[in-house]
């Protein structure tokens, strides 16, 4: 590890103090430390905000529960009103990682953590994400975990969290606290960016920008549904996952979310299925129609082809869960 | 000085801010029950118990734990007197190892396993409901610590058994 200066931080108004370009925020550094480890993440210093006073889980008015950024997955996952009320939040985290991993693993640090491609690991390899410029390893290379959707000739990477997936389907919001203190709000579905020319780049956030919170709107009516593809039944990260919050009214999709994981450098929000499905019977024939109206434009690598029939398998299988399980409906 | 309290013994920390939690562990006061596999969170063999959770002891600065309550292994029997702790005893009793070198941190992550369950925190097989803690409850919530041994069959045992004595013993749930 490259050394850093350390400190500690007690109110958010101390960061403005560093040079932000140079400085990284330590929440629970499940990531962070292991990419420094790796000398992949070289920061000057680090600003550790784990023990900032924003731990807390708030109702809001309308509905909705405000999360702090440090909530831990752990306790996130657990939360009552999450279980009961956004059990597609509850079931991606538990879907994720380990029980030691989301003891520490905090939501803004969850959803900022880095994608899992192997060269992006591998110094040794050229990796325009790494080293903008340098090109691409995983194009040519092993890609059986890379993108089908959204990718660029400059990247294939996907992001890896479970909880971004659940969090875009629910259509949570982000706090935001730039370093010379102004506020904003953000939608999740907006944080993470597609490749493009700059891959070096994961997210809009400003340089210092820090995730004070996030808020989950009331949930629409549905039943809620995360389902995830992975390569050992627990303590993977996923080869395709998706998360479903899905009505049917007399007969017909009165509304429905879709958000897929492990197919691009974001969590991929459906609306081309959600399009093809409102209004239309909750059958086979029509989930089919979704999902290859999401997937027209996918196209594999070689070792990833096979996540393009995964993708459509999955959410065909998700949507008909949705439709035909028993299960209360959430309000 | 920085200082944090391994098994309720306080140890003043290194003055370099790189140094891991299980390397501080292994190094200062040399607790070597708690051990490095592959040093990136992915194997479970430094769980420790940190505040009394569960954590990966590897991915955690030693400076960031400042004034915290550390139980490692050797810790772990400490309110026993002369005695193992249950958990220690179960694995002896089931065999739940072969090489041991993942034994540490199956016990403690066993142990704050347990606690979790009983705070009824759900993992990702209990669905909706209450958690009732079975074979495939256990094997889920103990994903996180890899046997290369492949003792997992008798290491569920012996997690399972420690559920039941303790209910046993008092009246509640198996947890
Ligand atoms: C072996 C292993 C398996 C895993 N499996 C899964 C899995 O299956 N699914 C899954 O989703 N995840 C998985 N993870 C990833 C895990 O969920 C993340 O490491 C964790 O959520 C990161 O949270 P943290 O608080 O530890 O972040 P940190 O490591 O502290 O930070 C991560 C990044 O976020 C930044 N950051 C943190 N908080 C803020 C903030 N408030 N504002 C601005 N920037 C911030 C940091 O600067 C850093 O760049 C796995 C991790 C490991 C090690
Ligand atoms: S896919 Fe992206 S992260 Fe992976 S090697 Fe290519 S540029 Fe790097
Ligand atoms: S040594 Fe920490 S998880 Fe492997
Ligand atoms: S007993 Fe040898 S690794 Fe588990």
């Amino acid at each position: 590890m490259k050394p850093f200066e350390y400190r500690r931080i007690h109110t958010v108004e101390e960061i403005g103090h560093d040079d932000p370009g140079q400085a990284r925020f330590l929440a629970g550094g499940t990531n962070l430390i292991d990419l420094m480890k790796h000398e992949i993440e070289v920061p000057d210093r680090l600003l550790d905000i784990s023990r900032l006073k924003l731990a807390t889980l708030k109702d809001c008015e309308n509905g909705g529960l405000r999360v702090d950024t440090l909530v831990t997955n752990t306790a996130l996952a657990s939360d009552p009103r999450v279980r009961k009320t956004w059990p597609l939040l509850s079931a991606a985290l538990l879907s994720g990682a380990t029980a030691q991993l989301r003891n520490r693993a905090t939501t803004g640090g969850n959803l900022l953590q880095r994608t899992r491609c192997y060269y992006f690991y591998d110094t040794a390899r050229p990796c325009n994400k790494r080293n903008p410029g340098e090109g691409c390893s995983a194009r040519e290379g092993q890609n059986r975990i890379h993108a089908i959707l959204g990718a660029s000739d400059q990247c294939i990477a996907t992001h890896p969290s479970d909880m971004a997936v659940a969090l875009v389907a629910l259509e949570a919001t982000l706090t935001l606290r730039a370093a010379d203190g102004r506020e904003r709000e953000l939608p999740v579905e907006e944080l993470h960016r597609l490749p493009g020319d700059h891959p070096e780049q994961d997210t809009v956030l400003e340089p210092g920008e820090l995730i004070v919170a996030v808020t989950l709107p009331a949930p629409q009516p549905g039943r809620q549904i995360y389902r995830k593809v992975r390569d050992r039944s627990s303590y993977a990260f996923a080869l395709i996952s998706v998360g479903v919050i899905l009505q049917v009214v007399e007969g017909r999709v009165e509304s429905v979310r879709i958000a897929f994981g492990g197919v691009a450098h974001k969590p991929w929000r459906a609306r081309k299925a959600e399009a093809a499905l409102l209004n239309k019977a909750p059958t086979e024939a029509n989930f089919r129609l979704a999902a290859e109206a999401e997937l027209v434009d996918a196209r594999g690598y070689g070792h990833n082809d096979f996540k393009i029939p995964l993708a459509r398998r999955t959410l065909i299988a998700t949507l008909r869960d949705a439709a035909h399980s028993e299960e209360e409906v959430p309000t | 000085m920085a200082v944090l309290y391994i098994n309720g013994k306080q140890v003043t920390l290194d003055d370099d801010p790189r140094t891991t939690l299980l390397d501080t562990l292994r190094e200062r006061p040399g607790l070597t029950g708690t051990k490095k596999g592959c040093d990136h969170g992915q194997c479970g063999a430094c769980t420790l118990l940190l505040d009394g959770r569960r954590v990966n002891s590897c991915l955690i600065l030693a400076i960031q734990c400042e004034g915290s309550e550390v139980t490692t292994i050797e810790g772990l029997s400490q309110s026993q007197g002369e005695q193992l702790h249950p958990m220690q005893q179960a694995f002896v009793k089931y065999d739940g190892f072969q090489c041991g070198y993942c034994t540490p941190g199956q016990i403690c992550s066993a142990v704050g396993m347990l606690e979790e369950v009983g705070n009824g925190e759900p993992s990702d097989v209990t669905g909706r409901g209450e958690v009732t803690l079975s074979r495939v409850e256990i094997q889920e919530r103990m994903s996180g610590n890899l046997c290369r041994c492949g003792a997992y069959a008798n290491i569920v045992d012996a997690i399972l058994d420690t559920a039941n004595e303790h209910s046993r013993k008092t009246g509640g749930p198996a947890t």
